[in-house]
């Protein structure tokens, strides 16, 4: 698909350079492989081919190249997907395959589904196919069950900070991992506490506000559907600590859907999940996994593809499904 | 003659009947809290318990059984039981012994809620 559309803004309430219209038409490619950018007030798209017309590209000038997948949910073995070490193999596929080779992957948590160990070996083992040999890890409530998130900690959590929360600097960009599934009180939803929230103030305190922001989270640091439990209790206060930044992208797992909403300098962005979808917010009882015609399967899992372009406002996030 | 007789045969069991279980015979009594004493059932399923709230005597064992195609669990929010993780078919069981409130939930889905009333 290639479209090359210059979008007039009509209504742009958040002065954020995206009206309704133009996000929504972001919304519906976001699945098929496109690339929303904002290029001086101006809303671009561009197929995954093309996205070299970037400004010289993504991996020209040293700029920042990563992957986001999630969900891999090792161990399920429903209807839903018999088969998730294969869709995780071809998410890795995916990822080779990718023009711009990633330096690094980011897997927002669910990585097993029932703590095993030997879904955790498995998931590892995929892993170790793909280009990018440096993965970044948060838990997701899949991953932390049974021992309170200790073997968790001890396979992923190295130079964390309490349960298991850390930072680290990529190409002048500063990621910010975060654990939401912990500690999880009845009725709620995710939860950062009160400790997690004073380690990020400090974390970023004496960062400049040029500097690009990368949080990533399991479940929603936006209130996608209370309902489902789709959202943070406290997640308000750790953006507050990062308003003074010019681009905040916030990278999160937990509904197996693409989302994303853009806030004043913030966009949030869910991933697909690698295993199995699950239901639109209220388009079905529960937000269990969800069947689909197995030709169909593929087609809805997927891989997120982040660029960092010197120069333009916000992160390129690019979905790709797995067919 | 013959009908008077005929009620009278009829009327016998089902005045036996009444003194019975009007009686304060402990034996009948004691069979009867026997039979609620044993399981009760709470099914998990769609992310959530079935009945949400169950109210049972003192003295019963509630089963829950996850029929969900995710795995859940069963905490309770004062810490008096908790389940391991269970996958689909998979049960947990308490006896409630003291009468009171208890309130839990799935501590992988929070937003699934129940509450056990002992009697």
């Amino acid at each position: 698909m290639t479209k090359n559309v210059k979008d007039e803004i009509l209504h742009d309430h958040n002065h954020d350079g995206i009206d309704r219209r133009g996000f929504l038409k972001c919304m519906a490619w976001a699945g098929t492989g496109a690339l929303c950018v904002m290029q001086g007030g101006v809303l671009k798209s561009y197929s995954l081919s093309r996205l070299s017309d970037l400004g010289g590209g993504a991996a020209a000038g040293g700029e920042l190249s990563f992957v986001q997948i999630s969900d891999s949910h090792m161990g399920f073995n429903k209807p839903a997907n018999p088969d998730v070490a294969g869709t995780l193999k071809a998410a890795v596929d995916k990822i080779n395959g990718l023009s711009a080779a990633p330096e690094f992957m980011l897997h927002t948590g669910d990585i097993s589904h029932l703590s095993k160990p030997e879904e955790f070996d498995t998931v590892d083992q995929i892993l170790k196919g793909a280009k990018p040999k440096d993965v970044f890890y948060v838990p997701g409530e899949h991953d932390v069950l049974n021992d309170d998130g200790k073997q968790f900690l001890e396979r992923y959590g190295k130079g964390s900070k309490g349960g298991g929360w850390y930072s680290f600097d990529k190409k002048g960009t500063h990621f910010i991992g975060l654990v939401n599934v912990m500690n999880l009180k009845a009725g709620g939803l995710g939860t950062l506490g009160h400790e997690q929230l004073e380690w990020i103030e400090d974390d970023v305190k004496h960062l400049k506000s040029s500097t690009p922001i990368v949080v990533f989270a399991h479940i929603p640091l936006w209130s996608v559907y209370p309902e489902w439990g789709w959202g943070t209790e406290d997640s308000a206060q750790a953006l507050a600590y990062l308003k003074k930044f010019g681009s905040v992208t916030v990278l999160n797992g937990h509904i197996h859907q693409i989302m994303q909403k853009v806030e004043g300098n913030v966009t949030f962005h869910t991933a697909a999940s690698t295993a199995f979808p699950q239901p639109q917010p209220g388009k079905a009882d529960s937000p269990g996994p969800m069947k689909v015609p197995a030709e169909q399967l593929r087609s809805i899992l997927g891989i997120t593809d982040v660029n960092y372009v010197r120069g333009q406002h916000a992160l390129a996030v690019v979905d790709s499904s797995l067919a | 003659m013959r009908r008077r007789v005929w009620i009278l045969v009829l009327a016998a069991p089902v005045i036996a009947a009444a003194v019975l279980l009007g009686s304060d015979s402990r034996g009948l009594a004691a069979s009867a809290r026997q039979a609620q004493a044993s399981s009760v059932e709470v099914k998990i399923d769609n992310f959530s318990f079935g009945p949400a709230t169950l109210t049972v005597a003192a003295g019963t064992t509630v089963t829950w059984t996850n029929r969900d195609d995710i795995p859940h669990t069963v905490v309770s929010d004062d810490k008096v039981f908790k389940s391991k993780v269970l996958d689909t078919d998979e049960k947990f069981s308490y006896t409630f012994t003291k009468p009171g409130t208890y309130g839990y939930f799935c501590s992988i889905h929070p937003k699934m809620t129940g509450k056990v009333v002992v009697q």
